[in-house]
């Protein structure tokens, strides 16, 4: 098990004991005995989480830029010096293996964040190309999300934010330590995340934390995050789709057309793994669609009333599959939902058959209560559920 | 009457937040809706206003908790700027120095109330169980048209039927605590549950607000189960901050009737509803305009609606009479602080209470007393204060560092003596509040930019509600359901034709929740208006 660089900080904030390991880090869920407060300081003030453990590589070389539009779906040539591009990437059948953000840092260097750990196989996949591939993952990573989260930072740095765009990258100090600041996030909301050498991590929570008290500036933990994440529309890799190198069948694999991501998958590029495949998947057209779900409340109310209780709302994020229906038919499965406080509906993410995915099409959702199977009304809507303009734009001049 | 003037199916006179709701709904059906504010604002109590640069003050009301999800989602309020976030916790200073508080989670609040007794700690998960049951037997009943039992009808006999066996499948024990709930004082409830004193006084504060009563008077208990009634996504009896203030709310629901296609003039103050053959046609403005309509709907208090904007003799003289004792008895005062940092209670050992409400009664007696002075038409020397800083959830409220606090406080008689001139009143008022919350929180005084002082009378003058009574009337049981406002008259409708009322004064009472706005358009609607 390790510790990220700011463990000595979480651990101060975190009055709850409850922590949970990722990649074998470990990370708290919530600090307070209330991961609401967190979840509503992201989109009310601002707030932070410590997201060091995700897994990230630098990639230098003149063939960097080759080697990474070989594995990526998206096209490599069109992210400029200082922007960030969201991708998925692919097995030879052309199956979600994961999907992350690629930065182009320098004219031939890039960092590439990933959900699971993939040294291995990017360094296979490098065979003969004049490559480095590094695991920086040691490096500390804050995200700084929320509607005050540029203006707390601007206070704290010279750097330009008000023109930095969204999903793009700078380097400047933040409370005099160097660090770069990227403007992206997993919460759906306007929000950074600050890169910092590992021995520097307190150093620069401390300085955040100090100038964030203005701005009621608190942790978050995995619970807050889940339920942006939902709320945003973000896929979850093992909760809304598996990697295809961590599941046996074929059945449990999916496409990044499947899962909406379609818009990241550019076909006619020069080959990349997988490109066969979902080329013809494309002109096939995938055998499902990802869509959100409303859940009707009424009907959601009147079945528990039929067990004598009061309506119930899940507060937490679900992230179990269950299953959607059209009339007897089963049409798939949502993957997690939640209430959402923000916008007081009851949302969650489906995997469904394309001909029932037309926005305003009504479905029935399973319910159990206490091993009791109902079904509640829901209809398709699209994602993501939340989004403010705040997210892309410029901030005041 | 000017042919070319635009003609409306219903004009609301007020723009509170039961008038927007009316507003919205009515125009949600595809009426052409007009509303008529006399302020530069709509929201009537639920406003927030920048009173001193920098610092947004939720001025009249301050908590949200009784908007029913229900209306949430019918007008999509999310869409429109609603933004709730909770309020957890509270905060209880003692005069010797301890304090008790309550947080978001209930082991938390279990262990602190062990800190003071061990029995109502082990009581208080059944007392938290009971008061649940109970809103959720009650809550059915504020979305009801108040069927009057003496004069029923076939619609009310069937609401009055269907009213019976829920009471019924409340089961017998429910059923008993239920009818003391309605019956009793806030103390005596209380008392037959606990024996901290400073607990019973944490709660029975709660049935006081609004009400020209003590914890000791009969039908407070009524009160406390009335602000149980709330919830917040989904969670029964939680209360929430709106972001910018209550005025968000009222936003978000014009902006919802907006978009549904209403009319909203504001610093358009209504001098009197126009009446031809016994039947409301239209209203003619104070600045000496006429705007006509089929329907017209006051979402002013009852004195303002029968006896203000209509001509009294219009009225049979048994209705004048009753609303001439209608109890408004406002009993409440605000004060707004700008503050240059946050308040230091020395009794405040967890910082995140800050967050919670911080409650100025510790104990019975001190409520009581509090009491005493106003009984004689005084305000109280040191009042009952509910605390809220809701900058430290909310950064929109003021300048970075710097904090808004939401003072609530009773007693505030809207008959303050009559000697000295009202600012000198409002002026000790003012000092009285400051200086009790000194007592518990020494460096107030020190961090205090700006001071705004809000009495009863102030409310009657800017917000236009008969002796400002935050409810448009008390919550007794003489002035609730089916005799709210008055006996006869408790479906939305006046004698006459036409013209309605949608205020707190209407069933189920006051509070943020639109609910008198719905239930009235459902009547209107049923009148094929």
């Amino acid at each position: 098990m390790r510790l990220t660089p700011f463990h000595p900080r979480t651990s101060e904030f975190c009055e709850v004991y409850n922590w949970s390991l990722w990649q074998n880090w470990l990370l708290a869920d919530m600090y307070a005995p209330d991961h609401i407060q967190e979840y509503y300081a992201i989109r009310t003030a601002c707030a932070v989480f410590d997201m060091s453990p995700i897994p990230k590589y630098h990639v230098h070389g003149p063939d960097a830029d080759r080697f990474l539009d070989r594995i990526v779906t998206q096209d490599v040539s069109k992210c400029s010096i200082g922007e960030v591009l969201y991708t998925p990437w692919c097995d030879d059948d052309g199956k979600i293996m994961d999907d992350g953000l690629l930065a182009r840092l320098n004219e031939h260097s890039f960092r590439l964040t990933t959900g699971d750990p993939w040294l291995f196989w990017l360094e296979d996949n490098a065979v003969r190309l004049d490559v480095v591939i590094e695991d920086v993952t040691d490096l500390g990573v804050l995200a700084l999300q929320g509607p005050y989260s540029r203006q707390l930072l601007k206070t704290l740095t010279d750097a330009d934010l008000d023109h930095l765009h969204y999903f793009h990258i700078l380097n400047t100090e933040v409370g005099g330590i160097p660090v770069e600041i990227s403007r992206t996030g997993y919460t759906g909301d306007l929000g950074y995340e600050i890169w910092v050498e590992p021995h520097l991590g307190v150093k620069l929570w401390d300085a955040i934390f100090e100038a964030g008290e203005a701005y009621q500036l608190i942790p978050f933990g995995d619970f807050a995050l889940e339920m942006a994440r939902i709320e945003a529309g973000l896929l979850l890799t093992d909760v809304d789709f598996y990697s295809s190198k961590k599941v046996v069948y074929e059945f449990e694999k999916s496409s990044p057309l499947e899962l909406g991501l379609g818009w990241s998958v550019k076909l006619d590029k020069e080959y990349f793994i997988g490109q066969k495949a979902l080329r013809n998947e494309s002109a096939r057209g995938p055998i499902w669609k990802t869509v959100g779900l409303e859940l009707d409340l009424n009907s959601l109310e009147a079945i528990y009333a039929g067990f004598g209780m009061p309506l119930y709302l899940p507060h937490e994020a679900w992230n179990d599959a269950v299953p959607v229906y059209s009339g007897e038919l089963q049409i798939g499965k949502a993957t997690s939902g939640m209430w959402s406080p923000m916008l007081k509906k009851y949302i969650a993410i489906a995997r469904l058959k394309p001909q029932f995915t037309h926005p305003g099409d009504r479905v029935d959702i399973e319910v159990t209560i206490d091993a009791n199977r109902k079904r509640a009304l829901a209809t398709v809507v699209k994602m993501p559920f939340f989004n403010p303009p705040r997210k892309k734009s410029l901030g005041q001049v | 009457m000017n042919s070319k003037a635009k003609r409306y199916d219903s004009i609301i006179i007020g723009g509170g937040h039961n008038g927007l709701t009316a507003a919205a709904y009515l125009a949600k059906e595809g009426r052409r809706v007009l509303v008529l504010e006399k302020r530069h604002i709509v929201g009537g109590a639920a406003v927030t206003e920048e009173i001193y640069p920098g610092f947004k003050y939720t001025v009249y009301s301050y908590v949200v908790s009784l908007l029913p999800p229900r209306i949430i989602q019918e007008l999509q309020l999310p869409k429109h700027g609603l933004h709730i976030m909770p309020l957890e916790g509270a905060f209880t200073p003692m005069e010797d120095g301890n304090y008790i508080a309550s947080y978001a989670d209930e082991d938390d609040t279990l262990e602190e109330i062990r800190r003071h007794s061990k029995r109502d700690a082990d009581i208080y998960p059944v007392f938290s169980n009971m008061m649940y049951d109970l809103a959720r037997a009650v809550r059915p009943i504020l979305t009801m048209i108040p069927p009057n039992p003496a004069n029923p009808g076939l619609e009310g006999l069937r609401t009055l039927r269907a009213f019976g066996s829920h009471l019924k499948s409340l089961g017998k024990e429910k059923f008993y605590w239920l009818t003391k709930i309605m019956t009793m004082s806030a103390y005596d409830f209380l008392s037959e549950w606990f024996e901290t004193d400073v607990l019973i006084a944490t709660q029975a504060q709660i049935g006081i607000i609004g009400t020209f009563l003590g914890p000791k008077s009969p039908g407070t208990a009524y009160v406390l189960l009335h602000y149980y009634l709330g919830e917040l996504d989904g969670a029964s009896s939680n209360w929430g901050h709106q972001r910018g203030g209550t005025g968000g709310v009222s936003e978000a629901i014009a902006s919802a009737a907006r978009s549904f296609g209403a009319e909203i003039r504001c610093n358009a103050p209504v001098e009197q509803v126009i009446i031809k053959d016994g039947q409301a046609v239209g209203v003619a403005l104070e600045n000496g305009d006429e705007v006509y309509g089929k329907t017209i709907v006051s979402g002013c208090d009852p004195k303002v609606t029968f006896c203000k904007l209509v001509n009294e003799k219009l009225l049979p003289s048994d209705l004048v009479d009753a609303i001439s004792k209608y109890k408004f008895r406002g009993s409440s005062g605000k004060v707004n602080l700008a503050l240059d940092g946050l308040p230091d209670f020395p009794a405040m050992q967890d910082k995140a209470l800050m967050r919670a409400m911080q409650e100025i009664c510790p104990s019975v007696a001190y409520l009581e007393r509090a009491y005493d002075d106003a009984k004689y038409g005084s305000f109280s020397k040191r009042p009952f204060m509910g605390c809220i800083i809701p900058s430290t959830v909310d950064p929109t409220l003021a300048p970075p560092g710097k904090h808004v606090m939401s003072i609530f406080v009773q007693y505030a008689s809207y008959d303050m003596p009559t000697h000295g001139d009202r600012d000198q009143q409002r002026e000790s008022f003012g000092n009285a509040v400051i200086d009790t919350l000194a007592e518990f929180a020494p460096n107030i005084k020190d961090l205090i930019l700006h001071k705004q002082v809000i009495t009863p009378w102030d409310i009657e003058q800017t917000v236009g509600i008969t002796e400002g009574n935050i409810s448009h009337g008390e919550l007794m049981l003489d002035q609730l359901f089916f005799m709210r406002p008055i006996p006869g008259w408790a479906k939305y409708r006046t004698p006459i034709r036409n013209y309605y009322q949608c205020g707190s004064g209407t069933h189920p009472g006051g509070g943020i929740t639109g609910t008198p706005g719905r239930m009235a358009v459902a009547e209107i609607l049923k009148d094929g208006n």
